[in-house]
């Protein structure tokens, strides 16, 4: 999805803007940079992918048989966010997540915010991410949402939207991790010289948080895993590398069922109860005799001890209806009607394709926006229209016309774009950032992120799965 | 403690590298015989197969017993569940399954091994890059049994794993010797005799003991002298007895560290007694075939025992 020629969009580059010079963030990496011989660089670029595919750092595409395993590619160049920029960010993150766990507390218990008229029912009751079945749980210490990846963009110095909450089972936070660990290895220098805060201990912050939001009944500490689709799952990686920093199990629907009351575990010496489960899997697999019932990747059963409060499940099910596109664009009402305060972090203008005058204005300027399937996710099902052909516009216009409220669309925003190394030197490319938010009973944000990258020149798609990398993110200590 | 999968995972994961390797080696000790011998070569390629268990596969597919389509069958045919390429796939699988519980170091030998073999496996092997093949798979497998050794905790994950590969060593010892005996010894008569028969050596190569054999009898191959070397000898790391000793050592490990004895506990003791009170004498009075089928019927069952046992399912 390239955008040719004269659609270009003019864009915020986060190290050298056109209008004013090398920003200050950047100014110590710069300085190194300016001394550093090409073709070591290079060089430099040939170990991360060397060091990558050995560990093998790797994630499936679907659809793509030959090239089932495949590395995410990775730039040697970092984003760079000065201290103050970050605690901005932090503060808009931190208000969001409040207001997340909020809005699921209440649209599972009273549903305040549809009584106060704020949000339309037909949203919530027509809503699949809906789970019914949560309806009157409350999860152990109140905590729905454990472990969220927020979708941050920006337009401009001072400009950050949200582009997406989410708030079910984000993934990428092990690129985070190994991004800064590959870093590491390939220029210790740069970080004696600048003073980067530290990811490195987000796997124990994670287990640290996961038992804090154990059980009332468990006394001590409770027995953690992580619960995986199994090794053929595209972010399997992931999977074992969490179980492997914070030192837990890594268990799969296979090796759990149900015993007295409890889930547990088959190990080697018979059943072992489990007070916490990470799991990555999504809700209709979760639990086969609850949602879908040839689900072979869940446990039967667990619905019941969830039910029981014998079990955390980080995250909740059903957290979906709260990072669901069709919500997303009332978030700025969310914020406010839970916080009590505006929301610090914007949204991107969203038109609801359900309703009639934002469907007219969409369908009459299609080619300028970008339009989305409201459960989509990976970048897959949407058009962003400057880059599309007029057929593909008018055949997405047909899909939209046939199932409007399935839709939302967005202007094409002119992402930021920070230099990746390419063979020519460096060049500008689009860019987002996902940072990892921590809640049990606080919230913690590891200073960082992963910041993708849409790796073709004006591309704005930064998904991996559509040809997206990533970089290092530094958040630094100034 | 140990997920009852992940036990599972790192049997198999050992036992196909160790079948990984012993492949190669079969297909290394014909490739030898092939050369060194006036005769038709088409008879050892043939007890190679009967070695690895795959003769019937091979002949649905190939006509003709040649170093090019037994190579290719035994090394690089994935549709051969125990060529050396699929069980490298197999061994890495479980691997990736689980990872958790493998060293970095561990993982990345096998997964670099996997990578490699990978690429070099991709085509039809020249006949003249045969012994370079061969001798890479031997490699790679090294690499991952001195990364796993020097690097993995000793604990019931080592347990498991070093089963897996004893396991997986015994029957293979076992069935090279059984073939073997059956296709070269002419009648009982010759058990006690010198026979000048490259053949023998060939028993020897395909368990990487052709050398050491030396060492420790004199030069000439006796039957008796090596069907004592591959069963009874303690300290030849192929043999069944050797195989057996560590086997026990990790089931007991396992034994003390859970605080509970199995069945397959007392089944490997049986098979161990069976070892030490025997004499060579003894097995081949009884029939060496009775013994070998025997050992490795109950082998097999071993396995499965442990695999019931610790919950492998």
């Amino acid at each position: 999805m390239v955008l040719q020629g004269s659609m270009r969009l003019a864009a915020f580059d986060e190290m050298l803007p056109e209008t004013s010079g090398l920003r200050k963030p950047y100014s110590a990496y710069e300085r190194w940079l300016k001394e550093q011989d090409p073709a070591r660089l290079t060089e430099k670029m040939q170990d991360a992918e060397r060091v990558f595919r050995k560990t093998g750092i790797t994630f499936a595409v679907y659809g793509e048989q030959e090239a089932s395993e495949r590395l995410i590619p990775f730039d040697i160049v970092p984003r760079i966010i000065s201290g103050q920029e970050w605690r901005r960010l932090t503060q808009g993150i931190e208000q969001r997540v409040q207001a997340l766990n909020a809005f699921l507390d209440d649209i599972y218990h009273r549903q305040e915010i549809l009584r106060a008229g704020r949000l339309p029912r037909e949203i919530i009751a027509a809503n699949e991410a809906f789970l019914p079945e949560m309806i009157g749980i409350r999860p152990p210490a109140g905590v729905y949402t454990h472990i969220i990846g927020v979708d941050i963009v920006r337009i401009s110095e001072n400009e950050f939207y949200v582009l997406e909450d989410n708030a079910r089972t984000p993934s990428g936070v092990s690129y985070m991790l190994e991004n800064r660990e590959t870093m590491m290895q390939l220029f210790p220098e740069l970080f004696q010289q600048i003073k980067v805060r530290p990811v490195e201990n987000y796997p124990q912050l994670l287990r640290q948080s996961l038992a804090a939001v154990r059980p009332q009944g468990v006394k001590g500490a409770p027995t953690i895993a992580v619960l995986t689709p199994g090794s053929f799952n595209s972010a399997y990686f992931e999977h074992a590398f969490l179980a492997d920093q914070m030192g837990v199990q890594l268990v799969e629907g296979q090796d759990l069922r149900v015993v007295d009351g409890h889930v547990a575990m088959r190990t080697t010496e018979g059943y072992k109860q489990i007070d916490v489960l990470y799991r990555r899997v999504d809700d209709a697999f979760l639990d086969p005799l609850s949602f879908r019932p040839d689900s072979v990747l869940g446990v039967p059963g667990i619905m019941d001890v969830y039910r029981a409060g014998n079990i955390t499940i980080a995250n909740a099910p059903g957290t979906g209806i709260a990072d669901d596109k069709a919500i997303y664009s009332y978030m700025p009402e969310i914020v406010e009607f839970y916080t009590g305060r505006k929301a610090i972090l914007g949204n991107i203008p969203t038109w609801r394709c359900s309703e009639p005058d934002s469907l007219k204005y969409v369908l009459e300027h299609i080619h300028e926006l970008v339009v989305k399937e409201v459960h989509g996710s990976g970048g897959y099902g949407m058009l962003v229209g400057p880059a599309a052909t007029k057929k593909e516009c008018q055949d997405f216009a047909k899909k939209l016309q046939a199932k409007p409220s399935n839709y939302i669309a967005q202007p094409t925003l002119a992402l930021s774009t920070c230099p990746i190394l390419t063979e020519k030197g460096l060049s500008p490319r689009h860019v987002d950032l996902r940072p990892y938010v921590l809640v049990s009973d606080r919230i913690q944000i590891v200073p960082g992120g992963l910041t993708r990258v849409a790796l073709k020149e004006g591309s704005l798609v930064v998904n991996s799965s559509q040809g997206g990398g990533t970089k290092d993110t530094w958040v630094l200590d100034d | 403690m140990l997920l009852g999968r992940t036990a599972n995972g790192l049997y198999w994961m050992n036992r196909y590298i160790e079948r990984a390797e012993n492949m190669a080696r079969l297909v290394d000790a014909g490739l030898r015989m092939a050369l060194t011998r006036t005769q038709s070569a088409s008879e050892e390629w043939n007890s190679v197969l009967l070695s690895a268990g795959s003769d019937v596969a091979f002949t649905q597919k190939y006509q003709d017993y040649t170093a090019a389509n037994v190579a290719d069958f035994l090394l690089r045919d994935v549709s051969n569940p125990s060529s050396t390429m699929a069980s490298i796939e197999t061994a890495r699988n479980n691997a990736r399954m689980v990872r958790t519980a493998l060293t970095r170091e561990t993982w990345e030998s096998i997964n670099e091994a996997w990578m490699s073999l990978k690429r070099m496996l991709a085509r039809p092997i020249d006949e003249r890059d045969l012994p370079n093949v061969l001798d890479a798979i031997k490699r790679e497998t090294a690499l991952i049994r001195g990364s796993f050794y020097g690097t993995m905790l000793r604990n019931e994950i080592f347990d498991f794993s070093q089963i897996g590969t004893y396991v997986e060593r015994a029957d293979n010892t076992a069935r090279i010797l059984d073939v073997k005996y059956y296709v070269l010894l002419p009648s009982i008569s010759w058990v006690g005799s010198t026979l000048d028969n490259y053949q023998w050596e060939s028993i020897l190569r395909s368990v990487s003991a052709h050398r050491s054999y030396r060492w420790v009898y004199d030069a000439d191959y006796k039957p008796t002298n090596i069907a004592d070397y591959l069963i009874l000898n303690v300290r030849m790391p192929r043999s069944l007895t050797f195989c057996y000793r560590f086997l026990m050592e990790h089931l007991k490990f396992l034994a003390d560290d859970y605080g509970e004895r199995h069945a397959c506990h007392a089944t490997a003791e049986r098979t161990q007694a069976m070892l030490r009170a025997g004499s060579i004498k003894d097995i081949f009075d009884a029939g060496l075939h009775e013994f070998l089928a025997n050992f490795i019927q109950d082998n097999t069952r071993l396995g499965d025992e442990i695999a019931q046992d610790y919950k492998f399912y």
